[in-house]
């Protein structure tokens, strides 16, 4: 039997405030345990909450991104349930009125590009963090991470493979690190990825028995977890049994899933409004702040690079990738004042190259966008070569001069005074006569040895154009 | 009687509340009494009543995304029943 | 010195006729010498003698508020610094609180002295003072009788002379129930008048704290200290406190009383009902007008509340898992085991009724039937109140059925017990003022008065209330022994 895959992901966004979603307690990871939870994160009693603006701030901003409807009135909820993560016994989330609607993300797979529809996205409270290690046989609470602000992202079941499922994922995670929402660490676990997968015959309207995967925290393993629950689901519907819908755990090491059941038993929220907290009502004012500060979304970007710089696709695509390195791209064009196609290639050539090699980032990068347009500029108006700015680009890598001082002092300055070049033209001819006969006699590959041994001449300082132009002439005699 | 012991036991699980096999039965008579007193209830109808939730009918405030809370952790711990290297310690937990 | 009023003992402290010291030192042995009635968790010796020496310097500096050096105690359900707040439970009989309730804060900011905490029934469930795991409080009226709850610490405190006025906190009536059962005047203020940050949560969305004293006056003084902005508690409102004392001499000419016939009916005794009569005629004679009402949503208040206030008791007292503060059990062998058994050997019979019931009424398939039929009610309740509101200025009404009933009278029956609640409970729902006054005796035993307002009228409630006071002297009784 031919099956078809549904899958939908629920994505726990990090928002990337400084204080905590109720409480004014830093967020900052990897602090000592229990250091930044202060009484409210720790559930101390009589203490109240007291929602953070930021927080609103940001999933008001997806929400805009997404194109989705802003809830004018949401309602936080208690959702019950006891674990020692969980201090008060209750994680303060939205149910029946979360605060951003229905929306949608674009994704492109294999050149075609499909709608993914986002059901919800809520606000809530993260849980603190267990540690199994060291402790006797016993478990280590550590709360620091209680109570920093999460947007749950819902999609709908419009996902059928787990290319489709990572193809989504990332696009979220560019999204979100674009609107500056969410630093979209998955090691330290800012995003993170529960997905709910099923199968059913090819061609059939119902959806089938669903399993969902728990906490999966990379790109690699959604693709990976995803596979295996596929192929466990066909096995298990194939043999004539049936998928129980569960939680399960992707074992990365094992590359398997397998059930939670411990977390299984009594899945009985009983959610109700929180009466410690009022509805959050979103009114014309506050989104019309947000949609002025909306930033260049990837995709309108990307189509602006295509057609203002006249980039390929491929290109557009990686530049608009980051708004760090769209705005990097944006600057040097800008400054230089080139052709946005040099800037391009030089940014998605070299620069990212070095980048890649060194493991940073383009925020990091030695080489500022100011210097890079300094180099550029001079390749633009002649002053250097293609082949001599690469060695320009080696020194601006290094240090931190301009490119202008660079040329000066190692004396790289493209030499275009027509005269020097016809003095070494007329040596070279006079040297080679029999390169000369070949030449005049049809074989044109031998111009490129004049090319070469001019340039070696000149040490590369040569107008290579100008050389080009000369040699032709003098060669025809 | 709306509830059973066994109802009682079911809930008192779901609030992890520990109660004596003895009070079982007069929790079960107890509570019952009260869902007895709750059909009451029903004799009004609310078709189109907007449930009430809190008894202001005002909106969140929000509060500026500052940090105003410090480490206190040591304080803290000196309530806490067990703790070791700044965790809060638990029986072990099963995944 | 303990029959003086609050003003009074403010006005000696001014003219040096005692120092806080003296004064705080003779409460301090009073509560010694009644310490059978229970009535005190904890009390801060050190800590009051400190206090008062700190007020009188304050006072000798010419920078005092009323409240300087004047004694007072705490419902030992606001968090104090450094000091136990057992919220009346096993659960927190070892626990010391980090901070200190916005309340609390605010009361030290005044000067006043705290003498101590004050007993409650467990988390504040209960109509007696019965449910406390410290033991019952005894009303000073009569020791075989309860002081109502569950506030009956506070109520008590007042009544017998063990401090000069008290913070209450009132969910259902814990405020105006035991004010009545002791003889004094207590005052719930509007939902969100006072801040809830560091008291206790029963049920959030009812919980109110507020003041109770010997007389009107002492109540505007100390409600002034107490009421409030507050940042650090979402469901505070932000509106200008009045002041409560500049307005209580005004005059009740043509005041509107609302008599909700549904609050004379079936279950009031005669010889409550009889004073509440006479209260009512003072009021005739003070200019007002008597108009009878109608809210026949009232007598679903009961139910919908034993709905509303279990649900979210029962998500509240969720954090109190022997994890991070507050009782553990002994050598738990597993996770569940240290929940229950911490749970089950922590709270007490009452409280742990209540997390029964509201667990239930949230869990799937009786949400909609319970919860959320209650939460319509509410709204019905409140809409019937609002309507009111438009004819009349203030409602008036019983605030108990009967006179305190006898320690252990009602243990065994919950209901009956809930069904004592049944006069303010309405009031909570809608998150209305109102106020308890001293009305009169039946065998020996105080009636009270309540007086229900509308929306931050605590002022003209207190209007009304002084004003009844300086016609009669039923506030200024003392009980036998206690004069």
């Amino acid at each position: 039997m031919e099956w078809e895959t549904v899958i939908g992901l629920e994505i726990h966004a990090q928002l990337a405030t400084q204080s905590k979603i109720f409480s004014g307690a830093p967020t900052a990871y990897g602090a000592e345990p229990n250091t930044q939870a202060c009484a409210i994160d720790l559930g101390m009693p009589g203490v109240l909450p007291v929602l953070n603006e930021k927080a609103v701030h940001m999933a008001v901003t997806f929400g805009m991104a997404i194109e989705a409807r802003i809830a004018p009135y949401s309602v936080f909820a208690r959702k019950n349930y006891f674990y020692p993560d969980l201090p008060k016994g209750y994680q303060i989330s939205q149910m029946e009125l979360p605060i951003i609607g229905a929306g949608h993300l674009d994704i492109n797979v294999d050149g075609i590009t499909k709608r993914i529809g986002i059901t919800r996205a809520h606000l809530e409270e993260d849980a603190g963090k267990s540690v199994h290690e060291n402790f006797h046989g016993l478990t280590g609470i550590d709360l620091n991470r209680a109570g920093t602000p999460l947007l749950e992202i819902v999609s709908e079941p419009d996902m059928r493979s787990a290319k489709e499922a990572v193809a989504y994922m990332r696009k979220l995670h560019e999204l979100v690190r674009y609107l500056g929402v969410c630093d979209g660490n998955m090691q330290e676990g800012s995003f993170r990825c529960d997905a709910n997968v099923s199968i059913r015959p090819k061609g059939q309207t119902e959806f089938g028995t669903r399993a969902e995967i728990k906490n999966i925290n990379s790109f690699k393993f959604v693709e990976k977890a995803i596979n295996y629950e596929i192929e466990r689901q066909i096995e298990l519907l194939e043999n004539g049994s049936k998928v129980i819908q569960e939680t399960r755990l992707y074992d990365s090491v094992k590359d398997e899933t397998r059930s939670m059941r411990s977390k299984e038993e009594a899945n009985d929220y009983r959610y109700f409004p929180d009466p410690d907290l009022l509805p959050v009502s979103i009114d014309e004012d506050f989104k019309a702040q947000i949609k002025a500060k909306l930033p260049e979304l990837p995709d309108t970007k990307k189509q602006r690079f295509k057609t203002a710089y006249n980039l390929d696709d491929e290109t557009a695509t990686i530049l608009s990738s980051s708004r760090q390195l769209a705005d990097y791209f944006e600057t040097v064009v800008k400054l230089s004042g080139c052709e946005a196609k040099l800037c391009a290639n030089w940014i998605t050539g070299d620069l990212s190259a070095a980048l890649n090699k060194a493991g940073l980032e383009i925020t990091d990068s030695p080489v500022s966008d100011i210097r890079l347009a300094g180099l550029l500029a001079r390749i633009s108006d002649n002053t250097i070569s293609g082949k001599i700015a690469k060695q320009v680009f080696e020194a601006l890598w290094q240090s931190s001069s301009v490119a202008d001082d660079i040329i000066a002092e190692k004396g790289l300055k493209q030499i275009t005074d027509t005269g020097a070049i016809e003095t070494i033209i007329d040596k070279i001819i006079a040297e080679n006569v029999g390169q000369v006969e070949q030449y005049r006699s049809g074989k044109d590959k031998v111009f490129a040895f004049f090319v070469g041994q001019v340039m070696k001449e000149m040490q590369g300082k040569a107008n290579p154009a100008e050389v080009n132009k000369m040699l032709k002439t003098k060669l025809q005699g | 009687m709306p509830l059973s012991a066994n109802d009682v036991i079911k809930i008192a699980h779901l609030a992890r509340l520990g109660i004596n096999q003895q009070d079982i039965e007069s929790y079960t008579k107890d509570l019952s009494s009260m869902l007895d007193l709750m059909t009451q209830m029903s004799e009004l109808n609310t078709d189109n009543v907007e449930p009430m939730a809190h008894p202001m009918d005002q909106m969140q405030r929000l509060r500026t995304d500052l940090i105003t809370e410090h480490n206190n952790r040591e304080e803290f711990m000196t309530i806490a029943p067990q703790v070791e290297a700044g965790f809060y310690l638990v029986p072990k937990v099963i995944e | 010195m303990h029959t003086k009023t609050l003003t009074e003992l403010a006005q000696g402290l001014r003219t040096g006729e005692f120092s806080s010291i003296e004064l705080t030192q003779a409460f301090l042995k009073r509560i010694k010498q009644h310490n059978h009635l229970n009535a005190y968790i904890t009390v801060t010796e050190e800590l009051a003698l400190q206090n008062a020496k700190d007020a009188d310097l304050r006072l000798s500096n010419d920078k005092a508020d009323l409240l300087t050096g004047i004694p007072i105690a705490q419902k030992d359900i606001f968090c104090t610094l450094n000091i136990k707040t057992s919220c009346g439970s096993k659960m927190l009989d070892n626990f010391i609180a980090p901070y200190n309730a916005t309340v609390v804060e605010k009361l030290n900011q005044a000067g006043a002295v705290m003498l101590g905490k004050l007993n409650m029934d467990e988390f504040a469930m209960g109509s007696s003072n019965e449910t406390s795991h410290f033991g019952a409080v005894k009303n000073p009226w009569n020791i075989n009788m309860v002081p109502g709850g569950s506030s009956g610490g506070s109520a008590v405190a007042v009544s017998a002379g063990l401090a000069v006025c008290a913070t209450g906190t009132d969910t259902g009536g814990s405020i105006r129930q035991p004010a009545a059962l002791c003889g004094i005047t207590g005052l719930k203020p509007t939902y969100g008048r006072v801040s809830r940050y560091g008291m206790i949560a029963y049920a959030s969305s009812l919980d109110q704290g507020g003041p109770m004293a010997r007389n009107a006056e002492d109540t505007a003084i100390l409600l002034q200290a107490m009421a409030g902005f507050d940042e650090k508690d979402s469901t505070s409102v932000n509106i200008p406190v009045p002041n409560y004392c500049s307005g209580l001499n005004n005059s009740l000419d043509g005041l509107k009383i609302g008599l909700p016939k549904e609050f004379f009916g079936e279950g009031l005794n005669n010889d409550v009902a009889v004073i509440l009569e006479t209260a009512i005629n003072e009021y005739r004679k003070l200019g007002a007008e008597i108009i009878e009402i109608s809210m026949p949503t009232l007598k679903l208040a009961i139910p919908a509340y034993y709905v509303i206030a279990p649900a979210e008791c029962s998500a509240n007292l969720s954090r109190f898992d022997g994890v991070r503060y507050g009782y553990r059990c002994n050598n738990p062998i597993d996770l569940t085991d240290l929940y229950t058994r911490s749970r089950g050997e922590g709270f007490g019979k009452e409280v742990k009724r209540r997390i029964l019931m509201g667990t239930y009424a949230l869990s799937a398939g009786y949400y909609d039937a319970y919860y959320l039929k209650a939460q319509k009610i509410r709204r019905l309740i409140s809409q019937d109140f609002k309507n009111s509101f438009t004819k009349v200025d203030v409602i008036m009404g019983p605030v108990t059925p009967t006179t305190a009933f006898g320690i252990g009278d009602k243990m065994d029956d919950p209901i009956e017990m809930y069904l004592s609640d049944i006069y303010t409970i309405a009031i909570n729902l809608a998150g209305l003022p109102a106020m308890s006054i001293p009305a009169g005796f039946v065998d020996g035993m105080p009636v009270g008065i309540q007086i229900i307002g509308n929306y931050f009228a605590e002022d003209r409630l207190l209007n009304i209330a002084h004003q009844y006071q300086h016609v009669t002297d039923w506030h200024q009784h003392t009980p036998k022994g206690f004069e």
